[in-house]
């Protein structure tokens, strides 16, 4: 059976920094095999030296990642970027500035082959808590926060730092348990978005920053001995009160056999293991150092 | 050569001569419309009196349909009302979920293919008593192959288990609003909005058809303007690739091809910069009978799928509001854009809050652009109530109603969508023209039948087809119904110096009558015999066409 692809939706208003996260992950595949679908009204989304070739929709990326736009189906876009055999690790999907990721998120589910892996919504800092105020769009905007599994709150270098911690008091009160980050240039590490690098599991590397990072990240690696409720465990790590940003880990369900347990933000999933993991369950978790409560993720455990 | 055709009557829409009973024509250009005594100062001409007991209109302008019409019709059809295809065939109306179920059957004896999809189109279940259409009814006419029927709003359709099977969705385990389950778990084969059917459209025949048409299907949507009186068509959300445009102006200057069709490029997978741009690069290609130019924003939704975008207090059933389809710096953006280059623009507004949004849009893209006559139309703008309409007038807006939807679905408006008091006031016709707004009146075909003289009797009687008025102040004339399906749609298109009106200098598009639209009374302005057209002096005759 194939692996389905996990897909992130990068959504968020019209200028929160969509497109620029969408590049910065590009430069920062570090060999992930990305697929993108954009929909939106704007120029493209591409920056040009990270273009190889273009044949009509499709765009060919450094790295054998691809980005093609989508109109009003992404369905027909999925079909097209499936066509061809084409290798992908990682669907990211940039939605228009006024879609809502909830109902992609349905969408996604309906598809086979394809599997949520989380939502990242960008916040402008400058603008969101208008926006969330607007006469027109005030309601997709805060729907849009709230469907998030992680919030990136975007260009905190262009308000001051009262003004950066106001809103990230108000995005706490307007989207509760969302993890959300503050970010500038929408530098996240791609771990953090796309999860960690497969080939990571066989070589414990460190985390790949991108650059102009705000937030100082930790990881914790933790071994997971015995059988348990993988289920219970990867929604204990989704508690918010963990201040956990991603987790993965393979874990020996009560059956005993070995599954992939996946967290992003409140969102988790628990599925089969591939056949070539083995060895003791381990566990790694991101988050920014400041927040992980490293105690309550042991009590998690346990 | 000047041909004069005799008429019993010929309605000129022209107030300085409104009535005619001869019309000269040379070179398709009509020379003047008066009695016999006065055309003959034109010079020698033919008499021609293949009309001397038929009425004559301006040549009918449908101001907002989609050629995607002509394709329709190689689905089956399982509406519940009558109606007529390309060719003239009136397929009756199923009434019964027994009488779909035996049409699809018939359909699929014939279909030799095994895997070819088996597909419908316009079920409205809505007219059963509601009793749902599922999976395991559909599996009756056939479980090999895949069958899906879209409903007649466009928003929901129905597929076998054969359909779902293909679309890894027969299966426990789907959350999802738009996919209601049966008991056993599994989907009832009802799929509802469309995100929960693109999935499925591949399978059943469905995928992107809306939009597109190709030549059979161009052809056979101009047959269906010849038996419905319409010379000239808008083809309002096409996305005009450049194959596309080069296919239509072959068809549509073939010489047997018997309309004009406006088509706007819709806003879609571009930039505004691009789309403007493109809009100017399709203005220069277009012809006598394809014209090219004019953009089309979709800003909200549906009412009937509570996509649209509502103001305060919102919809009637307490349904959450709309989406915006577009963001409102996006339309900004386009307006202005538009403005600046003097690209026409049709808004889709269904919603009274999506016409808000346009009308504060314009007026801010207008004071950096300011453009006497830019003639930007509001299409549908169901909702809008007063103030609206006097704002429109204050802008240079034009609207374009949609009054059959009163017919369809004024019952579910009034019950369910937005409430007694705002179904009523739906499509105000009546308020648009006396706020000196330039108005229009669609049927939205494919959605509803294409017919121009059906839509007017929709706005002069507000007739639900449960017999229900529905908005008797919002009533028109039988004149203004026919200003508005002549001389009014046409001056939504920017095309009101060419057609929509009979008089010297404009092009001889005419619809031919057998009755009367002015004495025959608005009760039954709906079933006026349609004999033809006339397009540019060449007379097309619905009985063999």
């Amino acid at each position: 059976m194939m692996t389905a692809i996990p897909v992130t939706l990068i959504g968020g208003y019209l200028g929160a920094g969509k497109t620029t996260l969408v590049n910065s992950l590009l430069r920062n595949a570090a060999g992930r095999r990305l697929a993108v679908l954009v929909n939106e009204f704007g120029a493209l989304p591409i920056d040009a030296d990270l273009i190889e070739a273009r044949d009509d929709n499709l765009i060919s990326i450094s790295g054998g990642c691809i980005c093609c736009s989508f109109g009003s189906d992404l369905v027909a876009a999925l079909i097209e970027l499936k066509a061809g055999d084409r290798q992908i690790d990682h669907l990211l999907i940039e939605t228009s500035g006024v879609a809502l990721p909830g109902s992609i998120v349905q969408s996604i589910a309906l598809l086979p082959g394809l599997v949520m892996d989380g939502v990242v919504v960008l916040a402008d800092a400058e603008t969101v808590e208008a926006r969330a105020r607007d006469r027109y769009v005030s309601d997709t905007v805060r729907a849009q926060l709230a469907a998030a599994d992680i919030i990136l709150l975007n260009k905190i270098d262009l308000v001051s730092s009262e003004r950066a911690a106001a809103t990230l008091r108000w995005l706490c009160h307007a989207a509760p348990d969302v993890r959300i980050l503050s970010v500038q240039h929408a530098g996240v590490a791609s771990d953090i978005v796309l999860g960690r690098h497969p080939q990571t599991w066989r070589k414990d590397s460190q985390i790949g920053f991108a650059t102009h990072q705000a937030a100082d990240y930790d990881v914790v690696t933790l071994e997971v001995d015995g059988s348990r409720d993988a289920e219970g465990l990867a929604r204990a790590l989704s508690d918010p009160r963990l201040g956990l940003l991603r987790a993965k880990g393979f874990v020996r369900g009560l059956d005993g056999k070995l599954v992939t347990l996946h967290v992003v933000g409140r969102r988790f999933r628990v599925e089969p293991a591939p056949s070539w993991i083995e060895g003791p369950g381990r566990l790694v978790c991101i988050g920014v150092a400041a927040e992980m409560d490293r105690a309550a993720i042991n009590r998690s455990l346990s | 050569m000047i041909t004069i055709y005799q008429a019993r009557k010929i309605v000129t829409m022209n107030p300085s001569r409104s009535l005619a009973t001869h019309v000269a024509v040379r070179d398709g250009m009509i020379l003047g419309a008066g009695d016999l005594e006065e055309l003959t100062g034109w010079g020698e001409y033919g008499l021609d009196r293949t009309f001397a007991d038929k009425f004559l209109l301006p040549g009918l302008v449908e101001g907002h349909s989609h050629v995607a019409e002509g394709v329709q019709w190689r689905f089956v059809y399982c509406g519940y009302f009558d109606r007529i295809d390309p060719d003239g065939i009136n397929w009756h109306g199923l009434k019964t979920v027994e009488d779909v179920l035996a049409r699809l059957s018939v359909v699929n004896v014939g279909l030799a293919d095994p895997k070819q999809p088996l597909t419908g189109w316009a079920l409205d279940p809505i007219y059963f008593d509601n009793r749902r259409v599922t999976r395991q009814d559909l599996d009756r006419v056939t479980a090999a192959r895949p069958i899906g029927i879209m409903h007649a709003s466009g928003h929901i359709m129905n597929v076998n288990s054969r359909a779902l099977e293909l679309a890894g969705m027969l299966r426990t385990g789907i959350d999802h609003p738009g996919i209601p389950l049966g008991g056993d778990g599994l989907p009832t084969g009802e799929i509802k909005g469309p995100d929960a059917m693109t999935p499925l459209g591949p399978h059943v025949g469905l995928d992107r058809g809306l939009l597109a048409s190709d030549e059979p299907g161009l052809r056979a949507f101009a047959r269906l303007c010849v038996r419905k009186g319409v010379t000239t068509a808008a083809d309002l959300a096409n996305l005009l690739p450049q194959p596309a445009v080069e296919m239509m102006l072959k068809v549509t200057g073939e010489d047997g091809f018997p309309a004009r069709i406006a088509s706007l490029r819709v806003a879609r997978d571009v930039s505004p910069a691009v789309l403007i741009e493109r809009a100017l690069e399709l203005r220069a290609l277009s012809s006598d009978r394809l014209r090219l130019g004019a953009v089309k924003v979709v800003v909200d939704g549906s009412i009937q799928g509570f996509s649209a975008r509502l103001l305060a207090p919102g919809y009637y059933n307490g349904a959450a509001n709309g989406l915006w389809y577009v963001a409102p710096e996006q339309l900004r953006e386009i307006f202005e854009r538009a403005l600046a280059a003097g690209v026409q623009v049709h808004s889709h507004t269904n919603g009274d809050e999506a016409t808000e949004l346009v009308l504060d849009t314009l007026e801010l893209a207008l004071r950096n652009y300011p453009s006497p006559d830019h003639r930007f139309t509001l299409q549908h703008c169901q909702l809008a109530h007063a103030a609206q309409f006097r704002r429109m007038r204050a802008l240079g807006l034009c609207v374009n109603l949609f009054p059959n939807h009163h017919f369809y679905w004024g019952d579910q408006h009034y019950a369910l969508t937005v409430g007694p008091e705002r179904a009523e006031r739906m499509n105000a016709c009546a308020t648009a023209l006396a706020s000196g707004v330039p108005l229009a009146i669609h049927s939205d075909a494919p959605v509803t039948p294409l017919g121009p003289l059906f839509t007017a009797w929709c706005a002069v009687n507000r007739q639900t087809c449960s017999g229900r008025i529905l908005g008797l102040h919002e009533r028109i004339s039988v004149d203004d119904a026919l200003r508005t399906i002549t001389l009014g749609a046409a001056y939504t298109l920017g095309l009101d110096g060419e057609v929509g009106s009979i008089e010297c200098g404009k092009r001889a598009d005419f619809a031919v009558l057998d009755d009367d639209p002015t004495e025959i009374g608005g009760a039954h302005l709906k079933d006026v015999g349609i004999w033809g057209t006339v397009l540019a002096g060449r007379i097309f005759a619905a009985a063999t066409i």
